[in-house]
C-alpha cells in the first residue's frame, strides 16, 4: 500500500497527488514514470513522476481524470492508499546542454514536461516554457516553471490569459522572431506533439516528444506498447517514452490508443465515483 | 485393498482424467482437468509395478521418487505420497498439471513399452490436492536462522523453488518481482482452465508462512540494481527473471489494432482478470462472435487460442507453419483444443497482417507450406510454396511463436556473460554465474522451457548458494 500525503485540485479534473514511495523517490530521474494500480480489481496505467522530495520519500504524480481508471484515482484524497506503485520505469529523459531550450506542455503534459525542463535548466540550458491550457483555470504550474525556467509564455486557446492561440504557434512566433532555439520538448495530447513536430521540422530542431500509449506491466514483457518510430517498432515502455519527434508514426499512435473505447465507455459506466470527484472538482474543492 | 498379482495389475487399464465436457468448458474458465476420485487413484496407483529399478524416474527433470510415492498412494497414505514428492518437487501440485508427462516420466514407465504408463502427473496431482484440500500445506522443518540473506529476482517456479529450499536452509530470503502479483508464468501465462491461480496462491502462501519476504513491484535494473543488493546487506542472488520478450513476426501490419502477443493477451486475461471485465477494470479484445487466429504451435498458443473461445470467439484457429506432427504442445492441450471446437490450419504461414481505414485488422495474408529437411532442431523444415498466397478474414491476430529474453537486467548489470541471444551464462551444476554470489535459472538461462526445468534449476542453484554462503566461494 501506498499512502497519499496530499491530494489538491490544481484545474478541473486534474489532480495532483503527494505519494508516499521512497525507494521510487530515491531513484526516479526526469522523463520517468510510474505504474500504479489502485485496487484488487484495478487496471494498470502509467503516470510520469513530475516531482519527488528524498528526505520525505515522497513522489508527485499530476492525473487528469479521463477514463475510468483516472477519475478513480482523482477522487481519492490525502490519508486514502493506492495498493501498487511501480517504478521508475522508462528511460530517463536524454539531458545535455543544448543551448536554448523550449519545453511545451499541453494540458496535462505540462507535468509530464516540469522535470525534464528542471532538468534542461540544471544542465545549464537557456529554458524556455510554453504552457498550453484550453483556458486559464488549465495552464498549470506557472508558478513553478516561472522558477526555474528563463522566460514562460502562458497560452490559452480563448485567449482568457497569456497569448491567444495554439502553443505550436507561440513557438513559431519564437522562432521567427530570430530566436536559435536548439532543443524542443513537447508533451501532450498526440495531435499536440504531431503539430509541434512539424513547426520544427523545417528548422530541423531536434524535437523530442513523450508518447502515451496504452500500457500493462511497463517492463517489456507484452509488447502491448508498441509504436512505430524510423519505420521500426519500439516498446514505449522500456525504449522510451521520449522519441525524435520527426521520427514519430502518429496516425498509428492515435489509432491504437483507440482499442479500447468501447470498453473504455463500459468501465465508467461501471463506476460511480467519477461523478462525485468530478463535481468536486468544478466546486474547486478536492 | 487386497494385494494384487502382477498379472491383475497388469489388467487394470489406465485410468481416464475426469474432464469437464468440450462443449461446457469452452464457454467457462473452470478447470478443464478435475482430477482423480480417491477411487481412480487407487486403481491407477495399483498400475504401477514397484520396479525394483524404476526407470520412470530417469524421466524427471527433478527425478521425483516415482515409485515410492505411488507405493504411498496404492496403500491410501497420502499425505505421506504428498510429502515422499516435496522431497525432490516443491509444487506437485503445478507439475502434476503442467509437465509434459508424455514426453518425460511417463515416457520412460516399462509399462508403456506394451500398452500405457501409469499416469504418474495425474497420481502426483491427486496426492498434491489431497494434501492442500484436506491438511493444508504443510510447512516443513527450518533449520536455525544463518544470518545470511538471499535475493531471488523474479517470482515464477525457478525462484520459487529456490526460496522454499533457501528458507528451509535457514537462510533470509526475499524475493523480488516486477509484477504487483507473486507467480511469474504460473499467473499471467498459464490460464485458469489448466492452472487455477487458487493453487498457486496456496504455495506462495504456505512460503510466506515460512518466513520468505516477498516484495512485488520490484524491477531489478530499476527499483534496484543487482550491485545495489549486493552492497545493501544481501550475500547472494539468484536471477529468476524468465524469458519475457515477447518475439514479434516482422511483417507489415503487425501494429494494427487487434494484432496483440500471447503474452499481452494473456496477461491482460489472467493476471488482470479482464475475463471478468467489467467487474475488474482492464479490458481486452472483445472476441464475441470474432474470427481469432493464433499463430504458432506451443503450449502458448494453445493457452491463447482456448482463452479466445472461452471469451466466445466464433472461429478460433491455430495457424501452425509446420504440420501435426511438430506441433510443440503438448499432445493433451492439441487434444483438449479440438474438443473444444479450435480449428488447426497447418503449413499456412502468414505474410501480412491487412486492415481497414481505422487501423483494425481485418485479413490475414497467409502462404502456404510445404515440409523440407529437417533443420537444425531436427523437425522438418517449412518451405514456402510459390504463387500460394490467399486470404483469409480474421478480426483478432494473437501472435505466440516464443519469448526471447528480457534485456532489463542484462543493461544493468553489463558484467555478467550473457549468450548472443541475451541468456545467462551459468555453470550448470550450480548455476554460478561469471559474477561473485550471482547465481541465475530457469528460463533465462535456457531460453524458454518448463515449468520442472525451471524448478529443477531453482533447486540446483539453492545447493550451490547454500555451499557459497557457508564457504563464501
Ligand atoms: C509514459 C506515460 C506517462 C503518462 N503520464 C501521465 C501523467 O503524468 N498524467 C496523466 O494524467 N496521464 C498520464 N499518462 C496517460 C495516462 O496513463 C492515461 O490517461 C490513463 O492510462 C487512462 O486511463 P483511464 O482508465 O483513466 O482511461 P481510459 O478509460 O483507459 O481511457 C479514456 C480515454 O483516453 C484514451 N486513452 C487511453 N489510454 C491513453 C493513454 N495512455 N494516454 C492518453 N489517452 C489515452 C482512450 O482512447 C479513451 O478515449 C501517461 C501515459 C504514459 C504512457
Ligand atoms: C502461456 C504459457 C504456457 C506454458 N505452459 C507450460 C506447460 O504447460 N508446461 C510447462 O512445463 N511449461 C509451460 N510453460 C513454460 C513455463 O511456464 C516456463 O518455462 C516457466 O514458467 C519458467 O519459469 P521461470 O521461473 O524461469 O520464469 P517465469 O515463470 O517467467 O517468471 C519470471 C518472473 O520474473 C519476473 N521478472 C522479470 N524481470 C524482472 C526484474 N527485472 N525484476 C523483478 N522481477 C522480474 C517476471 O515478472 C516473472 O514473474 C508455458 C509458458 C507460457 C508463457
Ligand atoms: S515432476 Fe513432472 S516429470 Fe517429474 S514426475 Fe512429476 S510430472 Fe513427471
Ligand atoms: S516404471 Fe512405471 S511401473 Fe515401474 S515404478 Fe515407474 S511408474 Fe511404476
Ligand atoms: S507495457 Fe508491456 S511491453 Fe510495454
Amino acid at each position: 500500500m501506498y499512502k497519499i500525503k496530499s491530494a489538491e485540485f490544481l484545474a478541473p479534473n486534474i489532480k495532483k497527488f503527494i505519494i508516499e514511495a521512497p525507494k521510487i523517490a530515491q531513484k526516479r530521474k526526469a522523463g520517468q514514470f510510474v505504474i500504479i494500480r489502485i485496487d484488487e480489481n484495478g487496471e494498470r496505467i502509467p503516470l510520469t513522476i513530475a516531482d519527488s522530495n528524498i528526505a520525505d520519500g515522497t513522489i508527485t504524480i499530476i492525473v487528469q481524470g479521463i477514463g475510468k481508471t483516472t477519475q478513480e484515482l482523482n477522487s481519492l484524497s490525502a490519508n486514502d492508499s493506492i495498493r501498487d506503485v511501480v517504478g521508475p520505469l522508462g528511460k530517463p529523459s536524454h539531458i545535455e546542454n543544448f543551448g536554448t531550450a523550449v519545453s511545451i506542455g499541453g494540458g496535462v503534459g505540462t507535468a509530464i514536461a516540469y522535470p525534464t525542463a528542471i532538468a534542461l535548466k540544471e544542465a545549464g540550458n537557456h529554458t524556455i516554457s510554453i504552457i498550453g491550457g484550453r483556458t486559464k483555470e488549465f495552464v498549470l504550474l506557472e508558478n513553478e516553471l516561472r522558477a526555474v525556467c528563463d522566460e514562460v509564455y502562458p497560452t490559452t486557446d480563448d485567449g482568457s490569459y497569456g497569448y491567444k492561440g495554439f502553443v505550436t504557434q507561440k513557438l513559431k512566433e519564437l522562432i521567427d522572431s530570430g530566436k536559435k532555439i536548439d532543443f524542443v520538448l513537447a508533451i501532450g495530447p498526440i495531435p499536440m506533439m504531431r503539430a509541434i513536430a512539424e513547426t520544427t521540422r523545417p528548422y530541423g530542431i531536434k524535437t523530442m516528444v513523450s508518447l502515451n500509449p496504452v500500457m500493462v506491466d511497463g517492463t517489456g514483457m507484452c509488447g502491448g506498447c508498441r509504436a512505430t518510430v524510423d519505420g521500426k517498432t519500439v516498446f514505449v515502455c522500456v525504449d522510451g517514452p521520449e522519441f525524435d519527434a520527426h521520427l514519430v508514426d502518429f496516425d498509428l499512435l492515435i489509432r491504437r490508443n483507440r482499442t479500447y473505447s468501447k470498453d473504455e465507455k463500459t468501465a465508467l459506466e461501471h463506476t460511480c465515483n467519477y461523478d462525485v470527484a468530478f463535481e468536486k472538482a468544478l466546486q474547486g474543492g478536492n | 485393498m487386497a494385494e494384487l498379482t502382477k498379472k491383475e495389475r497388469m489388467k487394470i487399464p489406465r485410468q481416464p482424467m475426469p474432464e469437464q465436457d468440450g462443449n461446457v468448458r469452452s464457454g467457462n474458465f473452470k478447470e478443464v482437468n478435475l482430477g482423480f476420485t480417491e477411487e481412480l487413484a487407487l486403481l491407477e496407483a495399483q498400475r504401477c509395478l514397484q520396479c525394483p529399478k524404476p526407470v520412470c524416474i530417469s524421466g524427471c527433470p527433478v527425478g521425483v521418487n516415482i515409485r515410492d510415492f505411488i507405493g504411498l498412494i496404492s496403500e491410501g497414505k497420502y499425505a505421506e505420497a504428498a510429502a515422499k514428492l516435496k522431497e525432490d518437487n516443491a509444487l506437485p501440485a503445478v507439475c502434476g498439471r503442467v509437465c509434459p508427462q508424455e514426453e518425460q516420466c511417463e515416457s520412460k514407465c516399462v509399462l508403456g513399452v506394451k500398452g500405457e504408463a501409469v499416469a504418474i502427473g495425474r497420481l502426483e496431482r491427486f496426492a498434491a490436492d489431497f494434501e492442500r484440500n484436506t491438511l493444508g500445506i504443510r510447512t516443513p522443518q527450518i533449520k536455525p536462522k544463518t544470518g545470511k540473506k538471499v535475493a531471488i529476482i523474479g517470482s515464477g517456479p525457478s525462484g520459487l523453488s529456490c526460496a522454499g529450499d533457501l528458507i528451509q536452509m535457514g537462510h533470509d530470503v526475499t524475493v523480488f518481482e516486477a509484477l504487483h502479483a507473486i507467480g511469474g508464468v504460473l499467473l499471467y501465462g498459464i490460464p485458469e482452465f489448466r492452472l487455477p491461480k487458487e493453487i498457486v496462491k496456496a504455495e506462495v502462501d504456505a512460503l510466506s508462512k515460512l518466513g520468505v519476504d516477498f516484495q512485488p513491484n520490484s524491477v531489478i535494473g530499476f527499483t534496484d540494481t543487482i550491485d545495489e543488493l549486493l552492497t545493501s546487506g544481501y550475500d547472494a542472488v539468484f536471477i529468476a527473471v524468465g524469458a519475457g520478450l515477447p518475439y514479434f513476426l516482422n511483417i507489415p501490419g503487425e501494429n494494427l489494432n487487434g494484432v496483440y502477443s500471447a503474452n499481452e493477451f494473456l496477461t491482460r486475461v489472467n493476471l488482470m482478470k479482464a475475463y471478468r471485465f467489467p467487474e475488474f477494470d482492464t479490458p481486452v479484445f472483445d472476441c464475441k462472435g470474432k474470427n481469432v487466429a493464433v499463430f504458432g504451435g506451443g503450449n502458448t498458443a494453445m493457452d491463447a487460442v482456448r482463452t479466445s473461445k472461452r471469451l466466445g470467439a466464433a472461429k478460433a484457429n491455430i495457424i501452425y507453419r509446420r504440420s501435426e506432427n511438430e506441433l510443440p504442445a503438448r499432445a493433451e492441450e492439441a487434444h483438449h483444443a479440438k474438443q473444444e471446437g479450435i480449428e488447426f490450419l497447418f503449413l499456412a504461414n502468414p505474410l501480412e497482417f491487412i486492415g481497414d481505414k481505422d487501423g483494425w485488422l481485418k485479413q490475414v495474408k497467409l502462404q502456404k507450406m510445404e515440409l523440407g529437411e529437417p533443420d537444425a532442431s531436427g523437425r522438418r523444415k517449412p518451405v514456402p510454396i510459390p504463387g500460394s498466397e490467399y486470404l483469409m478474414d480474421i478480426d483478432m491476430a494473437v501472435i505466440a511463436i516464443g519469448n526471447g529474453s528480457n534485456p532489463i537486467i542484462q543493461k544493468t548489470t553489463p558484467d555478467l556473460s550473457y549468450t548472443k541471444r541475451g541468456n545467462i551464462v551459468v555453470d550448470p551444476d550450480t548455476m554460478k554465474t561469471s559474477k561473485k554470489g550471482v547465481f541465475a535459472g530457469g528460463d533465462i538461462v535456457t531460453g524458454g522451457a518448463t515449468v520442472i526445468l525451471a524448478m529443477g534449476a531453482g533447486r540446483t542453484a539453492a545447493k550451490a548458494i547454500d555451499e557459497y554462503l557457508k564457504e563464501g566461494k
